[in-house]
């Protein structure tokens, strides 16, 4: 059991916390569906949580906590209204994809 | 009365534009009466200006500069629309508007029964403005104005016939070889300003002693050119010939007694900066005028128009003019100037009288035995003959001598050349005279071909077109006596013009040329004599002079072929190069900013992506840069 | 114990994560994001945010995905994608650069900062008895305390912002009666 006397420290989390942040990214990047656009979203939210609560156990510090939670909070209310506008504009065009909103094209 | 020099120009102008708004209800003889009426006034005034001028001593004559009106002011330069009368501008006024005021008389009678009667004065009152703008302007600019005004009129007076396609062309070709001068006496102007910091007649003259020696000459030889243009010098002659198109009052008032004098009045008028140019300077001008004045004459002895040959004379003398002015004797230059336009004027409006009387025939093969049919006009030919072949005591003789004389000082081979012509003049004066009054009658199968009008015979012309002739014979029969070389005080010209131009002493002694040069004439009038009164020896007019020695076809061929050729390359850079760099700006910006439009693309996932590309740049710059690393 | 802990939710998290961006079908990608939040709330655990994970399963993974699922089945569950195209042609090299260079430079980030201190004296995740043993409720009340104490004014303003949101979105997102004039979401041109 030689694997198991060795520790994650918080940089073992910090780093997966940034690998799961560049996947939302390169996600957000290229795909093309409006929802799953989202969902890399709330992929790299899901990474901010995890570096900010590593971050409160290394300084021993609960704000870390309570700033998850509110972010937590605010993703919600922002998924709920992100959906209703994708709903409001996929209801008109079933097959639209977010090429397709190029209406600021300069 | 110096105060009211201004009104020299005025009323000629005054008189323009009277006529352009009542010429056509004036009418056919009103407006022509008017016109001279205008010029004749600006004569009086202009007596009365010289005489207040003659009143006050020599050196205050020099510097009565009246101001009209600030013209021009832009940070250190300043014009005044401001007239100089001294002397010799003065001199100037006087034949100008005296001989302009009988040549507007003559052209009354001329011009009668032509269509377009008032826009003939209208044209010489414009004229005469601008010839008095020429020469009463106290800076080169207000001459510069005048300088181009005569250079319009004249063109509008040559092709005043324009339904003629030659009078038109000829109209087109004096104005074109003009502006060909004009190019010298813009040089000479910016020279002048960039070196004096004034284009101030005063100003230049005074700071002629300490220009440098490059810079006066450019000045001078820049305002030469510009003068070989309005002179009509080679290579700039050209135009002069031609101009005999135009009507002849026009060829007499313009080309023989003012506008081509104009040349002579400018380097006169920067003689001072003439004369401390270097010596090479005043030796081409000598060279050029007496080539040209050789050349002039050569061609005149063949030609067969009784007008062309007066304006080849005129170019030869003007060429003597500018061999006085070379050799540093302006007085003689202006001396032969107001002789010249005594007498070639006289000649000129001889030579229409007699055209008139002949009902519009200008070949001289085609006159002859005039002179019991047209006695008024064979007198005053006779006198304006010996005047211009410089018998004495005719004017012409005085003056030609002093420049021969001049010549004789600078080099003798000018000298040469001079006697040479003043041979030639002679010969080819006599010629004409032979030609057109003596001989047989051979203008009867003329008339038959033109058709003419009424009385076959050819007739003398009314008093309109005689008086004037007879007022310019007494001219130029006794115009000697204002610069008589006997004592200092008959040459009464020399010393008025003196604080002007200076003086110019000789030591050599004037009796032996003067005979030499007389003898000249008289062998000139005896072999044209012998060779077409007496028919004695054969006469020689060789095919090559009376084409001007092929000069006019061989500037054609070169203007049609590489100068059109230079002339497409110059308009098409224009176009493509200057044109293109502007329009290619605006391109420039265009296309860049149609380039740059794209970056809005209005694809959410472009704008991630900057996003994302803005994200890595900032953070690599704090972890790499800031230290966090 | 805790590295074993690490590595499977480690796993989890990114095998859920790609699951995600690699998915054609919408409600494949919602699963592979159950999957991942379920990592992270194991993860929470780990670091001893015991409420956080709990939270965690209950609104991430029980009420936004499942919004999301009921967005996917409203709209069309045959809704795929075809991951093979893409119109530009410059997006996915960009992709990689911005994702390699973010995960690069963070980590670099938190590598070279491991040893480094910072002045701050938090109060503990834990609130302690009072003969300090620890209680089973210790890092609720410990952020409880912390969140109604210290950040009151901001949890006010998240009621207002919840409210405005579910305010907003049943504006947005509803259908329009006949003869009624819908909010104009500027999605009109697209039809």
């Amino acid at each position: 059991m030689i694997i198991a006397t060795v520790a994650p420290t918080t940089t073992w989390y910090l780093i997966l916390a940034a690998m799961l942040f560049s996947i939302g990214t390169v996600g957000v990047l290229v795909r093309r569906n409006p929802l799953v656009l989202f969902m890399c979203i709330e992929l790299m939210l899901n990474a901010v949580n995890l570096t900010f609560v590593a971050m409160a156990r290394k300084l021993g510090d609960i704000g870390g906590q309570t700033t998850v939670f509110f972010v937590l909070v605010v993703a919600a209310a922002e998924v709920v209204v992100g959906l209703g506008i994708i709903v409001a504009i996929l209801r008109r065009k079933p097959n639209a994809t977010t090429d397709d909103l190029a209406e600021l094209k300069g | 009365m110096l105060d009211v020099v201004w009104l020299i120009p005025a009323l000629p102008l005054a008189g323009f534009l009277v006529i352009l708004l009542f010429g056509r209800k004036m009418g056919d003889p009103k407006a022509g009466y008017f016109a001279t009426a205008m010029v004749g006034a600006s004569f009086v005034v202009t007596v009365g200006v010289f005489l207040d001028l003659m009143s006050r001593s020599a050196e205050a004559r020099t510097d009565q500069v009246k101001t009209l009106f600030s013209w021009v002011t832009v940070g250190s330069l300043h014009i005044d629309l401001a007239f100089l009368a001294d002397p010799l501008s003065l001199t100037m006024c006087l034949f100008v508007t005296g001989i302009g005021a009988l040549i507007h008389l003559y052209a009354v009678g001329y011009m009668h029964g032509d269509p377009r009667f008032s826009k003939f004065f209208l044209y010489l009152n414009l004229f005469a403005f601008s010839m008095l703008m020429l020469v009463l302007g106290s800076n080169m600019l207000v001459t510069f104005l005048g300088w181009e005004g005569v250079g319009t009129c004249s063109y509008l007076l040559i092709s005043f016939w324009h339904e003629r396609d030659s009078a038109a062309t000829a109209g087109k070709k004096a104005f074109i070889t003009n502006r060909v001068g004009d190019w010298g006496f813009m040089m000479a102007m910016f020279f002048a300003f960039w070196a004096v910091g004034s284009l101030d007649y005063l100003h230049i003259n005074e700071a002629a002693g300490t220009l440098s020696t490059t810079t006066a000459t450019a000045i001078a030889l820049f305002a030469f050119v510009g003068a070989c243009g309005k002179s009509a010098q080679l290579p700039l002659y050209l135009w002069l010939p031609d101009a005999m198109e135009g009507p002849t009052p026009v060829s007499a008032l313009i080309h023989a007694a003012t506008m081509v004098t104009a040349g002579v009045y400018l380097m006169c008028r920067i003689s001072p900066v003439l004369n401390v140019a270097s010596s090479y300077a005043p030796t081409v001008i000598a060279i050029v005028g007496a080539a040209t004045a050789f050349y002039a004459a050569m061609v005149a002895l063949a030609q067969n128009d009784i007008k062309k040959v007066l304006a080849y004379s005129t170019v030869s003398q003007l060429g003597y003019m500018f061999l006085a002015v070379g050799s540093g004797a302006y007085t003689a230059a202006i001396f032969h100037m107001v002789t010249h336009a005594f007498f070639k004027a006289l000649l000129f409006l001889g030579a229409g009288s007699v055209i008139h009387g002949v009902h519009n025939e200008q070949d001289m093969r085609r006159m002859g035995a005039l002179r019991k049919l047209m006695p008024i006009t064979f007198g005053t030919f006779i006198v304006g003959w010996l005047a211009i072949a410089g018998v004495p005591p005719f004017s012409g003789f005085w003056s030609k001598d002093d420049i021969l004389l001049a010549a004789w000082d600078k080099s003798p081979v000018l000298w040469a050349v001079g006697l040479v012509t003043a041979l030639l003049t002679a010969f080819y004066m006599t010629r004409q005279v032979i030609m057109v009054f003596y001989g047989e009658a051979r203008w009867h199968d003329a008339h038959e071909e033109h058709g003419a009008h009424g009385d076959m015979e050819p007739h003398e012309s009314p008093w309109t077109m005689a008086l004037p002739l007879i007022v310019l014979a007494v001219l130029a029969f006794a115009g000697g006596i204002i610069n008589l070389p006997f004592k200092a005080s008959t040459e009464r010209l020399a010393l008025w013009l003196e604080p002007v131009v200076g003086v110019h002493d000789s030591t050599t002694a004037k009796v032996p040329f003067a005979l030499i040069a007389v003898a000249g004439s008289l062998i000139g009038i005896g072999v044209a004599f012998a060779i077409y009164y007496y028919k004695r020896i054969k006469p020689v007019e060789p095919k090559i002079l009376a084409d001007a020695w092929g000069y006019d076809r061989a500037v054609s061929a070169f203007m049609g072929g590489p100068g059109r050729a230079s002339f497409d390359a110059v308009a098409w850079a224009d176009a493509n190069i200057i044109d293109g760099a502007v329009k290619g700006a605006g391109q420039l910006v265009q296309e860049s900013a149609g380039q740059a439009r794209k970056v809005q693309s209005g694809n959410v996932r472009n704008y991630a992506a900057a996003l994302g590309i803005g994200v890595v740049l900032l953070l690599a710059w704090f972890v790499v840069f800031r230290g966090m690393l | 114990m805790e590295l074993f802990v690490f590595v499977v939710a480690g796993a989890m998290v990114l095998g859920g994560a790609v699951g995600v961006i690699l998915s054609k079908h919408p409600v494949h990608a919602a699963l592979s994001l159950i999957l991942t939040l379920f990592g992270v709330a194991v993860l929470f655990v780990a670091q001893e945010a015991n409420f956080l994970a709990a939270v965690q399963v209950i609104v991430y993974a029980g009420a936004i995905v499942v919004l999301f699922l009921f967005v996917i089945m409203l709209l069309g569950v045959d809704n795929s994608e075809n991951l093979r195209i893409e119109p530009f042609k410059v997006q996915r090299p960009i992709a990689a650069v911005v994702g390699a260079g973010l995960f690069g430079l963070i980590s670099a980030a938190a590598i070279v900062a491991r040893g480094a201190k910072t002045g701050l004296q938090g109060s503990g995740l834990e609130v302690t008895g009072p003969d300090g043993s620890k209680l089973h409720d210790g890092n609720i009340k410990a952020l409880a305390r912390d969140l109604f104490s210290d950040h009151v004014l901001a949890f006010e303003l998240t009621s207002v912002l919840l409210v405005i949101a579910v305010v907003g979105t049943v504006l947005l997102a509803r259908k329009p009666r006949k003869g009624e004039q819908t909010v104009d979401t500027g999605a009109g041109a697209l039809g």
